[in-house]
C-alpha cells in the first residue's frame, strides 16, 4: 500500500465516482468530493440523503459499487491510525457493563496492539481527553448512567485520544443541550486550529454559517461543496431539500419538522 | 447400574462435580458475550441443531466414543450457524425466522436419526438419550480431559484477545474503523460458544443447553460494573448451577440433569432480577417510593406556605383539616416525617383541640427552593 503512488495528496479527503447501494436503491450516486486539510466542514442534506453512508464508505465500513476514496492521498485502509470516527451515539447499547474511562481507552486499542493491555500512560491519555470535554469527574461512572449529551462527549473523547489528522463525526450535535453543543464545538475549533480536518454530519441549518468554514450539501448526489458562503445559497438548499424547506429571507432557514432518520 | 451406587463409589462424585463445574463455568463465561451481543437465540438454535451430529457421530463410531460424538455435534452446529447466515443473506427472512427454521429442521432430523440409532446394538450403553436432557452421572473420567481442553482454549483465547473482544462486542463499527479484523473476532466468539454448547450437551442436553449459556449471564449482568466481573460472575453462577443440578440429578434415579440445572439457574436469575443492588426490582420500588414520599412532602409544604402567605403571617398556625381540604389527606407518615425533619412544628391553638402546625424557617426555605425549581 505504501508503495502505491499518492493520488490527490493535497486533499485530506478525496472521493471520486463513489456509488453505494442498499438493495436496488442508490444511497450515494456518483459522488465526487474534495475536502482540503485544516477546514471544519459540515455535511448537510435531508434525511436519507446518504450522509452517514458517505462517512461509512470513507471509513471503509461499506463496500462501494463503484469509485474510490483517498485520505491524504492513500486508501483508507492504510490510514486507519490518522482517522478518528465518532459514530451516532445510538449505534451502541449504553447498558454495556463498563466505565467512561474504559470506553475512552478503546480509542487507543488500535495503537496498543495485539496481546497488550492498556497501561498507566494510556489511562493518563484518556483522562486528558475527558478533561478536554469537561468529563474528567465522570471517569469511573457506569456508561449506563450518562445523559445523552454526556454519552456524546464520551464518544468524542474516544476519538480524541486517537490524535488523528482527520475526524469524521456523525451528528455529534443531535439532541444535545446548548452547554454540550458549546463544549463540543469549542473543542472541534481547537482541533481545526491545530491544523486537523474536521468533517461533521450536521442537521441544524441555522448554525451552519456560525460553526463551519467549509460545507458539502448533498442529497444522494453532491449538490454543492466549498466555502460555506459559496455553497449555502437558497438555490442549493432548494435543490437539496426541495419542498421540505420554508425559506426565510436571505438564507436563514428552518428545515421541515421531520427529524428522525432510519439507521442505514 | 443404580446411579445411587455409582454416586457413592469413590471417584464418581468427584468426576460429576468436576465435569459440571467445568461445563457450567465455560458456558457461563461465553454466555456473557452471547447475551451482550444479543445473540441468545443463536445459542438455542445451535444446541438443538447438534442432535443430528450426536447421532451420526455414534452411528459412524459404532460405540459411545465421546470424541466422535462431539465432533459430529460440532460439525452439525457449525452447519446450522452457516445455514442461518446464508438464509438471512440470500432471502428476505429476518434472523429470528431463520433461527426458527434451522432449529426445527435440524432437531427433527436429529430425532429421526435418534430413533434409528437406538435400534442399533450398544445404543443403550451409549446412553444417546442422555444427550436430549443431559445426564451428569454419565460423564466419564476420560471426558474431563476434553472438557478441560475446551475450557483452556476458551479462557486462553479470551485472555489473549480480551480488549479486542470487548470492543467488538460493544461497538463493532468503531472496531472496524480502527482496523480490527471484526469478522474474524466475531467468528472466533461464535466458534467458542459452539464449542461450549457441544461439550455442555452431556450436562444439560440439547433442549435446555441454552439455559446454561444465557441464565448465568443474565443474572450476572445485574450485579456487576465491568465486563471482566460479568464474565467471572457468570462463570461462577454457571458452575454453581451445573454442580447443584448434577448432584441433585445424580442422587435420584432417572432424574435428567438438564431440567434440574435450568431450575437452579432460573432461581439465580429470579433472585438477581429482584434483589440486585441498583438494578433489581426491589431497588427500583424503593427509589420510586422515596420519590413519591418526597413529592407528597413538597405538596404539603407548599400548601402550608400558601396558607401562611394568605394570612400574611410566616408562623400562621394552620389546622391540619385546611391542608387536607386543599390537597387531600397526606399519605400516612408524611406529616410525621416532615415534623421529624424540622420543616413543620406542632403548635397549640386554643380553644381548638385539633392538630395545628406552623411552617418552620427551614420549612419556608425548602418550600421557596421547590418553588424556584419550578420556575422556567
Amino acid at each position: 500500500m505504501q508503495d502505491q503512488p499518492l493520488h490527490e495528496p493535497q486533499f485530506a479527503l478525496h472521493v471520486e465516482d463513489l456509488t453505494v447501494t442498499y438493495g436496488a436503491q442508490p444511497a450515494l450516486w456518483d459522488i465526487d468530493l474534495d475536502i482540503p486539510p485544516g477546514v471544519m466542514a459540515a455535511v448537510v442534506g435531508p434525511n436519507g440523503s446518504g450522509k452517514s453512508t458517505l462517512l461509512k464508505s470513507v471509513l471503509g465500513l461499506l463496500r462501494p459499487v463503484a469509485g474510490h476514496v483517498r485520505l491524504f492521498g492513500r486508501p483508507s485502509g492504510a490510514m486507519r491510525a490518522r482517522v478518528g470516527y465518532v459514530p451516532q451515539r445510538t449505534a451502541v447499547d449504553w447498558d454495556f457493563p463498563t466505565t467512561v474511562l474504559d470506553v475512552v481507552m478503546m480509542g487507543l486499542y488500535g495503537r496498543i496492539g495485539w496481546l497488550r493491555r492498556p497501561g498507566a500512560a494510556h489511562r493518563a491519555q484518556a483522562m486528558a481527553a475527558l478533561a478536554e470535554l469537561g468529563m474528567q469527574d465522570y471517569a469511573d461512572r457506569q456508561i449506563s448512567q450518562l445523559s445523552g449529551g454526556q454519552q456524546q462527549r464520551v464518544f468524542i473523547a474516544r476519538a480524541l485520544v486517537q490524535e488523528a489528522d482527520l475526524y469524521l463525526l456523525d451528528e455529534p450535535l443531535a439532541a444535545v443541550d446548548a452547554m454540550t453543543e458549546r463544549v463540543i464545538m469549542d473543542l472541534l475549533k481547537r482541533l481545526r486550529d491545530q491544523g486537523r480536518t474536521i468533517v461533521v454530519v450536521h442537521h441544524d441549518l441555522t448554525t451552519v454559517q456560525r460553526y463551519f468554514d467549509w460545507m458539502v450539501m448533498m442529497n444522494v448526489r453532491i449538490i454543492g461543496q466549498g466555502p460555506v458562503a459559496e455553497v449555502f445559497t437558497a438555490e442549493n438548499l432548494r435543490a437539496a431539500y426541495g419542498g421540505q424547506l420554508a425559506l426565510i429571507e436571505g438564507g436563514a432557514v428552518t428545515p421541515a419538522p421531520a427529524r428522525t432518520e432510519p439507521p442505514p | 447400574m443404580n446411579p445411587l451406587e455409582l454416586l457413592f463409589q469413590p471417584g464418581i462424585v468427584q468426576t460429576v462435580v468436576l465435569g459440571s463445574a467445568l461445563l457450567g463455568s465455560l458456558a457461563g463465561a461465553l454466555g456473557a458475550f452471547a447475551v451482550l451481543r444479543q445473540q441468545s437465540l443463536l445459542g438455542d438454535a445451535l444446541s438443538h441443531a447438534t442432535l443430528p451430529g450426536v447421532c451420526l457421530g455414534f452411528l459412524v463410531a459404532g460405540t459411545r466414543d465421546l470424541g466422535a460424538i462431539l465432533l459430529g455435534a460440532f460439525l452439525a452446529g457449525a452447519l446450522a450457524a452457516l445455514s442461518v447466515m446464508l438464509i438471512t443473506r440470500a432471502t428476505r427472512l429476518k434472523t429470528d425466522a431463520a433461527l426458527g427454521i434451522v432449529l426445527s429442521v435440524f432437531f427433527a432430523v436429529g430425532v429421526v436419526l435418534l430413533t434409528l440409532a437406538q435400534g442399533r446394538p450398544g445404543a443403550a450403553q451409549a446412553g444417546l438419550s442422555t444427550f436430549l436432557f443431559g445426564q451428569a452421572a454419565a460423564i466419564l473420567r476420560a471426558d474431563l480431559w476434553i472438557m478441560g481442553g475446551v475450557a483452556a482454549l476458551a479462557s486462553g483465547t479470551l485472555a489473549a484477545l480480551w480488549k479486542e473482544v470487548k470492543l467488538v462486542t460493544f461497538d463493532p463499527d468503531y472496531a472496524r474503523a480502527l482496523g480490527l479484523p471484526v469478522l474474524a473476532i466475531e467468528a472466533t466468539i461464535t466458534l467458542l460458544i459452539a464449542l461450549a454448547i457441544v461439550v455442555g450437551l452431556q450436562l444439560a442436553g440439547v433442549i435446555l443447553m441454552v439455559a446454561l449459556l444465557i441464565a448465568p449471564a443474565a443474572a450476572a449482568r445485574q450485579w456487576v460494573q465491568s465486563l471482566g466481573a460479568m464474565v467471572w460472575l457468570s462463570a461462577a453462577f454457571g458452575a454453581a448451577a451445573g454442580v447443584t443440578g448434577a448432584l441433585i440429578s445424580a442422587s435420584a434415579r432417572g432424574l435428567a440433569t438438564g431440567p434440574v440445572v435450568v431450575l437452579v439457574a432460573s432461581a439465580v436469575v429470579l433472585v438477581s432480577l429482584v434483589a440486585a443492588p441498583g438494578r433489581g426490582l426491589v431497588w427500583r420500588w424503593l427509589r420510586e417510593a422515596r420519590a413519591r414520599r418526597a413529592i407528597a412532602g413538597r405538596r404539603v409544604l407548599a400548601a402550608f406556605q400558601g396558607i401562611a402567605e394568605a394570612h400574611g403571617d410566616r408562623t400562621y398556625p394552620t389546622e391540619e383539616g385546611m391542608v387536607e381540604t386543599l390537597i387531600g389527606r397526606p399519605a400516612p407518615g408524611v406529616m410525621d416525617r416532615l415534623e421529624r425533619d424540622g420543616f413543620i412544628r406542632r403548635v397549640d391553638h386554643p380553644p381548638e383541640t385539633t392538630r395545628h402546625w406552623e411552617l418552620t424557617e427551614k420549612g419556608h426555605a425548602r418550600a421557596d427552593r421547590e418553588r424556584g425549581d419550578r420556575k422556567p
